[in-house]
Protein backbone atom coordinates (compact mmCIF):
# COMPACT_ATOMS: atom_id res chain seq x y z
CA UNK A 1 0.00 0.00 0.00
CA UNK A 2 1.32 3.68 -1.13
CA UNK A 3 1.26 6.18 1.53
CA UNK A 4 -1.16 8.80 -0.42
CA UNK A 5 -3.32 5.38 0.19
CA UNK A 6 -3.17 5.64 3.55
CA UNK A 7 -3.42 9.35 3.96
CA UNK A 8 -6.90 9.23 2.18
CA UNK A 9 -8.22 6.44 4.51
CA UNK A 10 -10.56 7.45 7.04
CA UNK A 11 -9.87 5.68 10.44
CA UNK A 12 -12.38 4.07 12.45
CA UNK A 13 -10.24 3.52 15.50
CA UNK A 14 -9.49 7.11 15.84
CA UNK A 15 -13.53 7.93 16.07
CA UNK A 16 -14.77 8.22 19.53
CA UNK A 17 -18.10 6.14 20.01
CA UNK A 18 -20.58 8.73 19.00
CA UNK A 19 -18.71 9.76 16.02
CA UNK A 20 -18.92 5.43 14.79
CA UNK A 21 -22.35 5.49 15.56
CA UNK A 22 -22.71 8.86 13.17
CA UNK A 23 -21.00 7.51 10.47
CA UNK A 24 -22.54 4.11 10.41
CA UNK A 25 -25.94 4.79 10.04
CA UNK A 26 -27.70 5.89 7.60
CA UNK A 27 -28.29 10.14 7.07
CA UNK A 28 -30.70 11.30 8.99
CA UNK A 29 -32.08 8.07 10.09
CA UNK A 30 -29.94 8.45 13.50
CA UNK A 31 -32.26 8.67 16.88
CA UNK A 32 -30.18 8.14 19.90
CA UNK A 33 -31.74 6.64 23.28
CA UNK A 34 -30.59 7.87 26.66
CA UNK A 35 -28.41 10.72 25.18
CA UNK A 36 -26.07 12.45 27.45
CA UNK A 37 -28.47 15.11 28.19
CA UNK A 38 -30.45 12.83 30.18
CA UNK A 39 -27.45 12.39 32.42
CA UNK A 40 -27.68 8.73 33.24
CA UNK A 41 -24.16 8.41 34.24
CA UNK A 42 -22.44 5.89 36.89
CA UNK A 43 -24.03 6.79 40.74
CA UNK A 44 -21.16 4.93 41.71
CA UNK A 45 -17.47 6.51 40.39
CA UNK A 46 -18.07 9.92 42.16
CA UNK A 47 -18.26 7.65 45.11
CA UNK A 48 -14.81 6.67 44.87
CA UNK A 49 -13.63 10.02 43.14
CA UNK A 50 -13.85 9.38 39.80
CA UNK A 51 -15.19 11.97 37.13
CA UNK A 52 -17.93 10.35 35.30
CA UNK A 53 -19.22 10.93 31.68
CA UNK A 54 -23.26 12.01 30.88
CA UNK A 55 -23.50 8.99 28.77
CA UNK A 56 -21.86 6.17 31.00
CA UNK A 57 -19.07 5.45 28.00
CA UNK A 58 -21.84 3.80 26.18
CA UNK A 59 -23.85 4.97 23.11
CA UNK A 60 -27.55 3.82 22.17
CA UNK A 61 -29.27 4.84 18.90
CA UNK A 62 -31.52 3.07 16.39
CA UNK A 63 -31.28 4.25 13.06
CA UNK A 64 -30.92 1.99 9.82
CA UNK A 65 -27.57 0.79 8.03
CA UNK A 66 -28.28 0.83 3.96
CA UNK A 67 -32.11 0.45 4.54
CA UNK A 68 -31.91 -2.10 7.58
CA UNK A 69 -33.22 -1.40 10.96
CA UNK A 70 -30.53 -1.18 13.41
CA UNK A 71 -29.71 -0.72 16.80
CA UNK A 72 -26.47 0.20 17.69
CA UNK A 73 -24.62 0.23 20.70
CA UNK A 74 -21.22 1.34 20.95
CA UNK A 75 -18.69 1.69 23.50
CA UNK A 76 -16.70 4.62 24.00
CA UNK A 77 -12.69 3.29 24.54
CA UNK A 78 -11.70 6.81 26.09
CA UNK A 79 -13.69 6.59 29.01
CA UNK A 80 -12.67 3.91 31.78
CA UNK A 81 -11.02 1.93 29.25
CA UNK A 82 -14.10 0.42 27.98
CA UNK A 83 -15.58 -1.01 30.97
CA UNK A 84 -18.56 -1.97 31.73
CA UNK A 85 -20.20 -0.18 34.43
CA UNK A 86 -24.01 -0.72 36.11
CA UNK A 87 -25.72 2.22 34.04
CA UNK A 88 -23.07 1.76 30.57
CA UNK A 89 -24.32 -2.01 30.90
CA UNK A 90 -27.64 -1.86 31.72
CA UNK A 91 -28.06 0.27 28.44
CA UNK A 92 -26.54 -2.15 25.94
CA UNK A 93 -28.74 -4.89 27.72
CA UNK A 94 -31.97 -2.72 27.32
CA UNK A 95 -31.52 -2.43 24.29
CA UNK A 96 -30.68 -5.94 23.41
CA UNK A 97 -33.93 -7.01 24.63
CA UNK A 98 -35.86 -3.89 23.42
CA UNK A 99 -34.77 -5.38 20.05
CA UNK A 100 -35.87 -9.14 21.45
CA UNK A 101 -39.33 -8.02 21.71
CA UNK A 102 -39.59 -6.05 18.75
CA UNK A 103 -37.87 -9.52 16.41
CA UNK A 104 -40.78 -11.47 18.54
CA UNK A 105 -43.25 -9.04 17.34
CA UNK A 106 -41.83 -9.74 13.99
CA UNK A 107 -40.37 -5.74 13.65
CA UNK A 108 -36.93 -7.16 13.56
CA UNK A 109 -34.30 -4.35 14.70
CA UNK A 110 -30.66 -6.06 14.04
CA UNK A 111 -28.20 -5.45 16.94
CA UNK A 112 -25.02 -4.07 15.99
CA UNK A 113 -22.25 -4.29 19.33
CA UNK A 114 -19.14 -1.68 18.84
CA UNK A 115 -17.17 -3.52 21.57
CA UNK A 116 -14.42 -1.64 22.76
CA UNK A 117 -13.86 -2.68 26.15
CA UNK A 118 -11.44 -4.41 28.97
CA UNK A 119 -14.92 -5.62 30.17
CA UNK A 120 -16.47 -4.73 33.66
CA UNK A 121 -15.68 -1.82 35.93
CA UNK A 122 -13.86 -2.95 38.77
CA UNK A 123 -15.15 0.03 40.29
CA UNK A 124 -18.71 -1.29 40.23
CA UNK A 125 -17.94 -5.08 40.12
CA UNK A 126 -21.01 -7.35 40.56
CA UNK A 127 -23.37 -4.65 39.37
CA UNK A 128 -21.00 -4.30 35.54
CA UNK A 129 -20.94 -8.14 36.00
CA UNK A 130 -24.86 -8.61 36.17
CA UNK A 131 -25.16 -6.20 33.66
CA UNK A 132 -22.82 -8.63 30.79
CA UNK A 133 -24.60 -11.57 32.18
CA UNK A 134 -28.11 -9.60 30.88
CA UNK A 135 -26.14 -8.86 27.56
CA UNK A 136 -25.06 -12.62 26.79
CA UNK A 137 -28.50 -14.03 27.42
CA UNK A 138 -30.00 -11.50 25.15
CA UNK A 139 -27.67 -12.34 22.62
CA UNK A 140 -28.34 -16.18 22.61
CA UNK A 141 -31.82 -15.06 22.65
CA UNK A 142 -31.58 -12.44 19.83
CA UNK A 143 -29.76 -14.59 17.20
CA UNK A 144 -32.33 -16.93 16.66
CA UNK A 145 -34.29 -14.30 14.64
CA UNK A 146 -31.77 -11.33 13.73
CA UNK A 147 -28.57 -11.69 13.26
CA UNK A 148 -26.35 -10.41 15.70
CA UNK A 149 -23.38 -8.06 15.29
CA UNK A 150 -20.18 -7.56 16.82
CA UNK A 151 -17.21 -5.27 15.69
CA UNK A 152 -14.02 -4.86 17.55
CA UNK A 153 -11.70 -2.12 15.76
CA UNK A 154 -9.39 -1.90 18.83
CA UNK A 155 -6.69 -0.93 20.13
CA UNK A 156 -8.28 -0.85 23.59
CA UNK A 157 -9.68 -4.53 22.80
CA UNK A 158 -12.67 -6.73 23.75
CA UNK A 159 -11.88 -9.10 26.68
CA UNK A 160 -13.48 -10.67 30.03
CA UNK A 161 -16.63 -11.17 29.99
CA UNK A 162 -17.75 -9.06 26.91
CA UNK A 163 -15.17 -10.97 24.83
CA UNK A 164 -17.74 -14.06 25.61
CA UNK A 165 -20.52 -11.46 24.10
CA UNK A 166 -18.06 -10.86 21.02
CA UNK A 167 -17.91 -15.08 20.59
CA UNK A 168 -21.96 -15.51 21.08
CA UNK A 169 -22.54 -12.67 18.37
CA UNK A 170 -23.65 -14.35 14.51
CA UNK A 171 -20.88 -12.17 12.84
CA UNK A 172 -17.96 -10.58 14.21
CA UNK A 173 -16.05 -8.12 12.65
CA UNK A 174 -12.05 -7.00 13.22
CA UNK A 175 -9.40 -5.12 12.22
CA UNK A 176 -5.95 -5.70 12.70
CA UNK A 177 -5.11 -3.39 15.25
CA UNK A 178 -8.29 -5.40 17.44
CA UNK A 179 -7.47 -8.17 20.07
CA UNK A 180 -9.62 -10.75 21.42
CA UNK A 181 -8.99 -12.80 24.27
CA UNK A 182 -10.53 -13.76 27.92
CA UNK A 183 -8.02 -12.10 29.71
CA UNK A 184 -5.92 -9.55 29.27
CA UNK A 185 -1.93 -9.64 28.50
CA UNK A 186 -1.22 -7.75 32.38
CA UNK A 187 -3.93 -10.28 34.13
CA UNK A 188 -2.29 -13.19 32.13
CA UNK A 189 1.61 -12.29 33.47
CA UNK A 190 0.34 -11.54 36.41
CA UNK A 191 -0.95 -15.20 37.29
CA UNK A 192 0.92 -16.84 35.01
CA UNK A 193 4.38 -14.99 35.43
CA UNK A 194 6.42 -13.31 33.01
CA UNK A 195 8.55 -16.25 31.38
CA UNK A 196 4.64 -18.20 30.35
CA UNK A 197 3.71 -14.51 28.89
CA UNK A 198 5.33 -11.30 28.57
CA UNK A 199 2.77 -8.31 28.50
CA UNK A 200 5.66 -6.02 26.99
CA UNK A 201 5.81 -8.15 24.43
CA UNK A 202 2.92 -6.64 21.89
CA UNK A 203 4.09 -8.48 18.81
CA UNK A 204 3.79 -11.53 20.74
CA UNK A 205 0.67 -10.08 22.15
CA UNK A 206 -1.34 -9.40 18.64
CA UNK A 207 0.68 -12.81 17.35
CA UNK A 208 -1.76 -14.64 19.80
CA UNK A 209 -4.90 -12.48 20.26
CA UNK A 210 -4.78 -9.83 17.11
CA UNK A 211 -7.40 -9.30 14.82
CA UNK A 212 -5.63 -11.10 12.03
CA UNK A 213 -4.77 -14.31 14.38
CA UNK A 214 -8.82 -14.47 15.84
CA UNK A 215 -9.29 -14.27 11.65
CA UNK A 216 -6.77 -17.22 10.84
CA UNK A 217 -8.52 -19.24 13.38
CA UNK A 218 -12.21 -18.65 13.05
CA UNK A 219 -12.85 -16.37 15.48
CA UNK A 220 -13.71 -13.42 14.08
CA UNK A 221 -15.16 -13.92 10.44
CA UNK A 222 -14.19 -10.69 8.72
CA UNK A 223 -10.74 -8.93 8.73
CA UNK A 224 -11.00 -5.28 7.82
CA UNK A 225 -8.19 -2.87 7.08
CA UNK A 226 -9.05 0.55 9.81
CA UNK A 227 -10.93 1.89 6.94
CA UNK A 228 -13.78 3.47 8.26
CA UNK A 229 -15.60 3.16 4.46
CA UNK A 230 -14.40 -1.19 4.12
CA UNK A 231 -16.15 -1.25 7.68
CA UNK A 232 -19.30 0.38 6.90
CA UNK A 233 -19.41 -2.12 3.79
CA UNK A 234 -18.67 -5.29 6.30
CA UNK A 235 -21.55 -4.65 8.62
CA UNK A 236 -23.78 -3.53 6.37
CA UNK A 237 -23.33 -7.12 4.95
CA UNK A 238 -24.14 -8.51 7.78
CA UNK A 239 -27.01 -6.56 9.24
CA UNK A 240 -28.77 -7.92 5.81
CA UNK A 241 -27.56 -11.74 5.48
CA UNK A 242 -30.10 -14.17 6.64
CA UNK A 243 -30.19 -15.76 10.37
CA UNK A 244 -27.71 -19.06 9.83
CA UNK A 245 -25.87 -21.72 11.51
CA UNK A 246 -23.32 -20.38 14.14
CA UNK A 247 -19.99 -22.50 14.37
CA UNK A 248 -18.58 -21.08 17.04
CA UNK A 249 -21.20 -21.07 19.67
CA UNK A 250 -23.53 -24.36 18.47
CA UNK A 251 -20.93 -27.43 17.69
CA UNK A 252 -20.05 -27.32 21.83
CA UNK A 253 -19.06 -31.01 20.83
CA UNK A 254 -16.76 -30.24 18.49
CA UNK A 255 -15.12 -27.60 19.74
CA UNK A 256 -14.25 -30.01 23.10
CA UNK A 257 -13.04 -32.93 21.08
CA UNK A 258 -10.22 -30.26 19.31
CA UNK A 259 -9.67 -29.01 22.85
CA UNK A 260 -9.49 -32.67 24.29
CA UNK A 261 -6.84 -33.63 21.54
CA UNK A 262 -4.32 -31.35 22.44
CA UNK A 263 -1.21 -31.35 24.01
CA UNK A 264 -1.41 -29.37 26.66
CA UNK A 265 2.62 -29.83 27.46
CA UNK A 266 3.66 -28.04 24.46
CA UNK A 267 4.04 -23.99 24.41
CA UNK A 268 1.47 -22.95 22.19
CA UNK A 269 2.41 -20.23 20.02
CA UNK A 270 0.74 -18.50 16.88
CA UNK A 271 1.68 -21.13 13.93
CA UNK A 272 0.50 -24.15 15.96
CA UNK A 273 -3.01 -22.12 17.26
CA UNK A 274 -3.29 -21.83 13.77
CA UNK A 275 -2.71 -25.51 12.52
CA UNK A 276 -5.17 -26.85 15.45
CA UNK A 277 -7.62 -24.34 14.34
CA UNK A 278 -7.26 -24.57 10.64
CA UNK A 279 -10.38 -26.27 10.06
CA UNK A 280 -13.75 -24.25 10.85
CA UNK A 281 -15.95 -26.22 12.55
CA UNK A 282 -19.95 -26.37 11.22
CA UNK A 283 -22.40 -25.42 13.23
CA UNK A 284 -25.23 -28.14 13.89
CA UNK A 285 -28.11 -25.94 12.28
CA UNK A 286 -30.26 -24.78 15.54
CA UNK A 287 -29.54 -21.64 14.52
CA UNK A 288 -32.46 -21.01 11.57
CA UNK B 1 -11.50 14.99 42.20
CA UNK B 2 -13.02 18.45 42.84
CA UNK B 3 -16.05 20.68 41.79
CA UNK B 4 -16.28 24.36 40.89
CA UNK B 5 -18.76 26.36 39.77
CA UNK B 6 -18.47 29.88 37.85
CA UNK B 7 -21.06 31.83 36.15
CA UNK B 8 -20.27 35.34 33.87
CA UNK B 9 -22.55 37.97 32.62
CA UNK B 10 -24.08 36.76 28.93
CA UNK B 11 -26.46 37.74 26.14
CA UNK B 12 -29.38 35.97 24.42
CA UNK B 13 -29.70 32.26 25.07
CA UNK B 14 -27.66 29.80 23.09
CA UNK B 15 -29.73 28.80 19.88
CA UNK B 16 -28.98 24.83 20.88
CA UNK B 17 -27.36 22.40 22.82
CA UNK B 18 -24.09 20.52 21.91
CA UNK B 19 -21.76 17.89 23.21
CA UNK B 20 -18.06 18.09 22.49
CA UNK B 21 -15.52 15.29 23.70
CA UNK B 22 -15.20 12.73 25.88
CA UNK B 23 -13.70 12.03 29.31
CA UNK B 24 -10.61 10.15 28.09
CA UNK B 25 -6.93 10.45 29.39
CA UNK B 26 -6.16 14.11 28.80
CA UNK B 27 -9.30 15.24 27.45
CA UNK B 28 -12.56 16.31 28.38
CA UNK B 29 -16.59 16.37 28.08
CA UNK B 30 -18.07 19.63 27.25
CA UNK B 31 -22.37 19.47 27.78
CA UNK B 32 -24.04 23.08 26.41
CA UNK B 33 -27.57 23.83 27.04
CA UNK B 34 -28.81 26.99 26.59
CA UNK B 35 -29.25 29.25 29.82
CA UNK B 36 -31.15 31.89 31.13
CA UNK B 37 -31.22 35.59 29.15
CA UNK B 38 -28.18 37.44 30.40
CA UNK B 39 -26.22 34.67 32.39
CA UNK B 40 -23.86 32.13 31.98
CA UNK B 41 -23.12 28.86 34.16
CA UNK B 42 -20.02 26.80 33.92
CA UNK B 43 -19.81 23.44 36.46
CA UNK B 44 -16.59 21.68 36.71
CA UNK B 45 -15.86 18.62 37.18
CA UNK B 46 -12.42 17.21 37.42
CA UNK B 47 -10.01 14.72 38.29
CA UNK B 48 -7.21 16.86 39.17
CA UNK B 49 -7.07 18.40 42.42
CA UNK B 50 -5.42 21.76 43.22
CA UNK B 51 -5.73 23.57 40.25
CA UNK B 52 -8.99 25.50 40.54
CA UNK B 53 -6.78 28.68 39.62
CA UNK B 54 -5.73 27.59 36.41
CA UNK B 55 -9.11 26.75 35.69
CA UNK B 56 -10.76 30.16 36.90
CA UNK B 57 -8.22 32.15 35.09
CA UNK B 58 -8.82 29.80 31.38
CA UNK B 59 -12.64 30.05 32.11
CA UNK B 60 -12.61 33.79 33.00
CA UNK B 61 -10.70 34.76 29.29
CA UNK B 62 -13.36 32.79 27.29
CA UNK B 63 -16.45 34.07 28.84
CA UNK B 64 -14.61 38.23 28.83
CA UNK B 65 -16.73 38.78 26.05
CA UNK B 66 -20.32 39.57 28.25
CA UNK B 67 -22.06 39.31 24.98
CA UNK B 68 -21.98 35.80 24.05
CA UNK B 69 -24.62 33.45 23.89
CA UNK B 70 -25.41 32.62 27.48
CA UNK B 71 -24.80 28.98 27.85
CA UNK B 72 -25.20 26.49 31.22
CA UNK B 73 -21.92 24.43 30.45
CA UNK B 74 -21.15 21.11 32.71
CA UNK B 75 -17.51 20.21 31.79
CA UNK B 76 -16.32 16.69 32.96
CA UNK B 77 -12.10 16.73 32.75
CA UNK B 78 -10.00 14.21 33.17
CA UNK B 79 -6.71 16.04 32.77
CA UNK B 80 -7.26 17.86 29.86
CA UNK B 81 -4.59 20.82 29.40
CA UNK B 82 -5.80 24.46 29.30
CA UNK B 83 -5.40 24.96 25.31
CA UNK B 84 -7.79 21.11 25.30
CA UNK B 85 -10.32 23.01 27.37
CA UNK B 86 -10.39 26.08 25.47
CA UNK B 87 -11.02 24.19 22.34
CA UNK B 88 -13.60 21.66 23.06
CA UNK B 89 -15.52 24.80 25.04
CA UNK B 90 -14.71 26.70 21.13
CA UNK B 91 -16.02 23.48 19.55
CA UNK B 92 -19.22 23.14 21.32
CA UNK B 93 -20.18 26.61 20.89
CA UNK B 94 -19.37 26.67 17.32
CA UNK B 95 -21.72 23.83 17.10
CA UNK B 96 -24.44 25.00 19.09
CA UNK B 97 -24.61 28.46 17.35
CA UNK B 98 -24.37 26.24 13.81
CA UNK B 99 -27.45 24.00 15.48
CA UNK B 100 -25.00 21.21 13.06
CA UNK B 101 -25.72 18.40 15.76
CA UNK B 102 -23.20 16.89 18.10
CA UNK B 103 -20.01 14.63 18.26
Amino acid sequence: MDSAELLQRESFVEKNARQRVQYLLDAASLRELLDPFERLSSPWLPLQDIVTQADDGVVIARGTIDGVAVVVAAIEPAFQGGSMGEVGGAKIAGALELALEDARASKPVVPVLLLETGSVRLQEANCGLAAIAEIHAAIVALRQHVPVVGVISGPVGCFGGMSIAAGLCSTLIATREARLGLNGPQVIEQEAGVDEFDSRDRPMIWSLTGGAQRHATHLVDTLCDDDSADIRTAIAGAVARPVGNLARTQAVDAHLERLRALDTGRRADAEWAREVMAEEIHGSGEGS
Amino acid sequence: MQRLSLDYPAGAPAAARALAGVVGSGDLEVLLEPAENGRSTVAITTSVDGVNDIWTAVIDRIFADADQPAVALEINDFGATPAVVRLRIAQAMEQAASGAGRT
